[in-house]
């Protein structure tokens, strides 16, 4: 079993970002997540003293008078960046960072991308999980999630992103503030367990971490997670039929309007081809301008049952993803061939020790070149547009842009 | 026949339509709306007129219709301008006082608000109003009548809105070849907010939203009075356009699926959902995704408001704004506009009402017939002052002047 000996190869750690994150790292802490090292970051001590994380990182300044950030994500910024040190240390020694964050608060938006920073110079490959905040918390707060977000997926390998408002779904008028706040802190747990299975249990079809990020980057405006299970005879039609009626895919229509899918399928022994097969089946079926990326794993305590994480991501409409669009040529080759990328090392997992030091070198070097990478040509704006009506009246022109070409168009809204 | 001196008509030409409210004020100064005339409008694109012929034709027929259903003969109109070219700005006015004993007079206020009003302003562009905010007094501020002060320096500020003298006049003369007397020009967007404030909201500090077919005009009160006026060459119109070019449908097509399917907000149930267009036989033409509709819809108006959230940011307003903000035009019964508008002005929006006037009720509810209202109002406003002023003699002469031209 040579996939297992990855797994044991490699070391993952889970930052929890944040008074979001220390609480959903706790909901993680546990059962599962067995060989992670669990780290939590915050300004606010009481947070820190109420989590069970094995690692705690109190990141204080007497500016602060221990006062916490006080929502303001440049304070927090400010304090990571003195302890940057402090972070980059804390980070050595995995191969794979999981950063847990509720974005929108001063320590998660400020704290995160600097924290991925750090993890990121130390040769690690980062996976940041967040959630945005409700609509109702107010604009301030959703601008600072977005700058945060924005920041957080220039530096890190792949950002899953969950809005809590789509957890409003899945409560009614009764459920109490404290369990819609434990449902959405369960679906991002969800996510993260559905990634951490993919990369740790022994695939049948594996899913490279590779391949998860360039998923994930680039793209997600927002992403959906749905984790659903079913027993017994008729499981594989039954579990589609519940992911098809997961509340958080809008009854399939987050497949049919996402833009890259992973779909993980994890059953005991029993697991037969034929399901996977099936299951497949129906969901690029539901999927179909979707990039699918699928992976099956076996884990021997999962008797008689079926389970199924799907991810569906959706491309912002202004961002291109050129990472992933080259994908699609070789995705049928994916798992026996090393893409050319830099980001693709292949898994040393039987390497010797000193191979592998060698390898992760050349990653760090390669991550030097990703910045270059992303860099896109520009296209100069020649596209004659016309102007309808507008075409021999006066331009109404406002800070330099025309305002008479359609707003759709200006903004790079895409209909099709 | 009735007496038509008291009958105040208001007149807006109008991008998408020409619309004539015609007001009579009762004895105390009231206005009370008898009748209205509308007419749709052809030959005028961003408030402005591009073909006479086509735009004179519609204000006959608008003029026509008002006259029949109010039973008077038009004579004098206000008339409504807008366009890109209008801008406001706030000036300052200074006089010293010179009198011995430093008493502030008549005289005195009359000089201060002349020096205000003596404006550098290009050749070309002309002063539409100027409106008097507030007095200073040794820099005292706040004062509404320092008539009978004492004090060495006397302060006003003014609030200009200014434009360009041909673009302003081309409406006027047209107006005039109908055989119709112009009493006054006045810019939409003060008509609109004299139409929907009442005097408690103007105090608190208000904003007046008029989205148009082709302009937006938007007017600031703080204080009780008009602190910002703005005109952005925006409308319903860009949001017809638009959709024609998204949806690839001719513009008339586009109109209609505006008023029939537009939403400020996408629709969350829409999603997905198509429609199909057919030709007058009843044949399906093309198919047309909702959602892509009220996108298109949702983003313009939505930079509509950006730009004035903006501006309204430069010009340090936002927080003089307690009484929120205040929609109407023909844009305003997009449905969901007010949740659109909401967080980006980051204000209570409402639908506005025109509280300050009385009479048809169906014309008092429509959000277009806003303008042409306010227009009439000013009327309104401006004859009682007038009158106010007025001495027994002029009076006379008012009378006998009146039985003459009959």
């Amino acid at each position: 079993m040579a996939a297992l000996e990855a797994t044991k190869a490699r070391a993952i750690k889970i930052f929890g970002v944040g008074g979001a994150g220390v609480s959903l790292l706790d909901a993680l802490n546990g059962e599962d997540f067995v060989g992670a090292d669990f780290v939590a970051v915050n300004t606010d001590a009481p947070s820190l003293a109420a989590s069970s994380a094995a690692v705690k990182i109190h990141l204080e300044t007497k500016l602060m008078r221990g006062l916490g950030t006080g929502g303001d994500p440049d304070r927090g910024r400010a304090i990571a960046e003195e302890q940057f040190a402090t972070l980059k240390t804390a980070c050595e020694g995995s191969d794979v960072i999981f950063i847990i964050v509720g974005l929108g608060g001063g320590a998660g938006s400020g704290i995160s991308p600097v924290l991925a920073r750090a993890a990121e110079e130390t040769g690690a490959l980062v996976l940041a999980f967040v959630t945005l905040p409700f609509l109702c918390e107010g604009n301030r707060r959703q601008q600072q999630a977005q700058q945060g977000l924005e920041q957080l997926k220039s530096v890190a390998d792949g950002v899953i992103c969950l809005p809590s408002q789509k957890a409003f779904k899945l409560i009614d008028e009764n459920t109490s503030v404290l369990d819609t706040f434990r449902i959405t802190g369960g679906l991002l747990v969800e996510g993260v367990r559905g990634v951490w299975q993919l990369l740790t249990r022994p695939g049948l079809i594996q899913i490279h971490f590779n391949d998860l990020c360039a998923l994930v980057r680039d793209r997600h405006s927002e992403s959906v997670f749905a984790c659903v299970e079913a027993a017994g005879a008729g499981r594989s039609r039954e579990v589609v039929e519940k992911l098809i009626a997961h509340p958080l895919l809008d009854e399939g229509r987050a497949l049919a309007e996402s833009d890259a899918v992973l779909v993980s399928l994890m059953g005991g022994k029993d697991l037969t081809m034929a399901e996977v097969n099936r299951v497949m089946e129906q969901i690029s079926r539901h999927a179909e301008r979707a990039q699918i990326i699928m992976g099956a794993a076996v884990d021997v305590a999962m008797k008689n049952k079926l389970s199924v994480t799907v991810i569906a991501a959706r491309q912002n409409s202004n961002t291109e993803s050129p990472g992933v669009a080259d994908d699609s040529s070789g995705q049928t080759s994916r798992h026996s061939i090393a893409r050319p990328a830099s980001r693709c090392v292949s898994q040393p997992q039987n390497a010797a020790l000193d191979q592998r030091e060698q390898l992760l070198k050349q990653h760090a070097a390669g991550r030097g070149r990703k910045s270059a990478s992303k860099m896109r040509q520009q296209q100069l704006p020649l596209a004659i547009i016309s102007k309808g009506r507008f075409d021999k009246s006066e331009p109404t022109i406002h800070r330099g842009e025309d305002l008479d070409i359609p707003t759709y168009y200006r903004r790079g809204v895409v209909l099709n | 026949m009735f007496d038509d001196s008291n009958i105040i008509v208001g007149l807006e030409i109008g991008t998408s339509k020409v619309c004539v409210v015609v007001g009579e004020q009762n004895a105390d100064g009231a206005l009370n709306v008898v009748g209205v005339g509308q007419s749709p409008a052809r030959g005028v694109r961003k408030g402005e007129i591009v073909d006479a012929a086509q735009a004179e034709e519609c204000v006959r027929n608008a003029i026509v219709e008002a006259e029949q259903m109010a039973d008077v003969e038009i004579r004098n109109v206000y008339l409504g301008v807008t366009g890109g070219h209008i801008r406001g700005f706030n000036n300052r006015g200074v006089h010293p006082v010179v009198s011995a004993d430093r008493e502030i007079s008549e005289d005195d206020v009359q000089d201060v608000i002349k020096n205000a009003k003596a404006i550098n302003l290009p050749a070309e562009n002309t002063v539409v109003h100027a409106v008097r905010q507030h007095f200073f007094v040794d820099g005292q501020d706040g004062i509404t009548n320092p008539v009978g002060m004492l004090g060495a320096r006397l302060e006003v500020d003014v609030h200009v809105v200014h434009g360009i003298t041909n673009r302003l006049q081309n409406a006027v003369r047209l107006v005039k070849g109908l055989q119709l007397e112009v009493d006054e020009i006045v810019f939409n967007g003060l008509a609109s907010s004299l139409a929907l404030l009442t005097n408690e909201q103007k105090e608190l500090g208000a904003l007046v939203i008029d989205i148009g077919g082709g302009t937006t005009d938007y007017v600031v009160y703080a204080d009780g009075v008009i602190k910002y006026t703005g005109a952005l060459a925006l409308g319903g119109d860009h949001v017809s356009n638009d959709l024609g070019h998204g949806l690839k449908v001719p513009l008339s097509r586009a109109e209609k699926l505006k008023l029939e399917h537009g939403s400020a907000l996408v629709d969350e149930a829409m999603k997905g959902r198509t429609l199909t267009i057919t030709n007058e036989l009843g044949m399906p033409l093309k198919t047309i995704n909702v959602e892509h509709l009220q996108r298109i819809v949702s983003l313009r108006l939505e930079e509509i408001f950006q730009i004035v959230a903006q501006d309204l940011e430069q010009a340090g307003l936002t927080d003089y704004l307690r009484a929120g903000v205040f929609l109407c035009g023909g844009c305003a019964r997009v449905p969901q506009i007010t949740k659109l508008a909401e967080p980006i002005l980051q204000m209570p929006v409402s639908l506005g009402q025109t509280n300050s006037v009385s009479g048809l009720k169906s014309a008092l509810d429509q959000p277009e017939f806003v303008t042409a209202i306010g227009l009439a109002k000013f009327g309104s406003l401006k004859t009682r002052k007038r009158e106010g002023k007025s001495s027994f003699q002029d009076k006379i002469k008012k009378t006998i002047g009146t039985i003459l031209r009959r």
